[in-house]
């Protein structure tokens, strides 16, 4: 009889939000940490079939990834669990790092008319469509924790953070849910 | 909350997501092997630790990581201005924080108690 071991995600099993917010986990994704200089970015973005995002805060999605600016050499890029997003690195054939981190964060979505404000518990970015439209993302903070933080619709967010941290986080935007349904 | 401009993120980001990183415009000596005692000291352990405008070193490290300068006031707690890694001290727009400043700060400290 064989026993297939089968991965769990960190967030199985965990519920949360409120009238005005919906807080999920977001289902397993390949991700890649990718550090590169500008005279390499070109052959990259070839590589991985986007363009890399160039100007702070900002992300650009293609051929079913997303990549997000975390820095002026550093990306985070989201696509498809098994989605062969190292190898994709690996053919541009220039000086970079990548590292596989697909396991090493987990995304949770929220969204609602409240989500801006559920986040705004814990983190001090301006929320606002203005300061922060649609695809716009950025590394910041989230009470205690570090998280990538992605503006995926008007009303809807994708928090990047790490395994170990996503109790935690679920967790404090759980609070943060509940806490926007009163104030809407 | 105190906002801090990052000259790599190019805007204005809450201090939660910075983090001090010491003394500004310390220059590794070229061959330190061959310099004394008190020159390493010197250049190793002792700092300014000035009163009224002080450059400083700040990483962005939750944000895009990076280090840059500041140059600040420590009385008021103010950032004067910010700017890349690598670039000269950088002179500070016109703001009050002097040296002639600094001594008022001096004179006006036994009050303040
Ligand atoms: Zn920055």
């Amino acid at each position: 009889m064989v026993e297939m071991a089968t991965r769990t995600l960190p967030l199985s099993g965990f519920h949360g939000g409120s009238s005005a917010v919906r807080i999920e986990a977001a289902p397993p994704a390949g991700r890649i940490s990718l550090r590169a200089r500008a005279e390499d970015v070109a052959a990259l973005s070839g590589a991985l079939g986007l363009d890399l995002p160039v100007k702070p805060k900002t992300s650009v999605s293609g051929s079913g990834r997303t990549a997000l600016w975390l820095g002026p050499d550093e990306w985070l890029v989201v696509g498809d669990l098994n989605g062969g997003l190292m190898q994709a690195a690996a053919n541009a054939g220039v000086l970079h790092s990548a590292t596989d981190v697909s396991h090493r964060n987990t995304a949770i979505l929220v969204s609602g008319p409240g989500a801006a404000a559920a986040i705004n518990a814990g983190c001090p970015q301006d929320l606002s469509l203005k300061a922060f439209p649609v695809g716009a993302c950025a590394r910041t903070i989230f009470g205690k924790v570090e998280i990538v933080l992605l503006r995926t619709a008007e009303e809807a967010f994708r928090v990047e953070v790490w395994r170990s941290f996503s109790d935690y986080a679920f967790g404090l935007l759980a609070e943060g849910a509940r806490d926007a349904a009163f104030s809407l | 909350m105190l906002l801090i401009h990052c000259p790599y993120c190019e805007e204005d980001r809450s201090e939660l997501e910075f983090r001090w990183a010491g003394e500004a415009h310390i220059a590794r000596p070229e061959n330190i092997a061959a310099i004394s005692d008190e020159e390493f000291a010197e250049y190793f352990f002792l700092r300014n630790n000035e009163k009224g405008l002080t450059y400083e070193r700040w990483r962005h490290i939750h944000g895009c990581g990076r280090f840059f300068n500041a140059a600040r006031d420590t009385v008021s707690d103010k950032f004067l201005a910010t700017y890349k890694a690598g670039m000269p001290k950088q002179p500070v727009p016109q703001t009050g924080a002097s040296e002639k400043t600094v001594e008022t700060y001096e004179a006006t400290e036994g009050d303040a108690r």
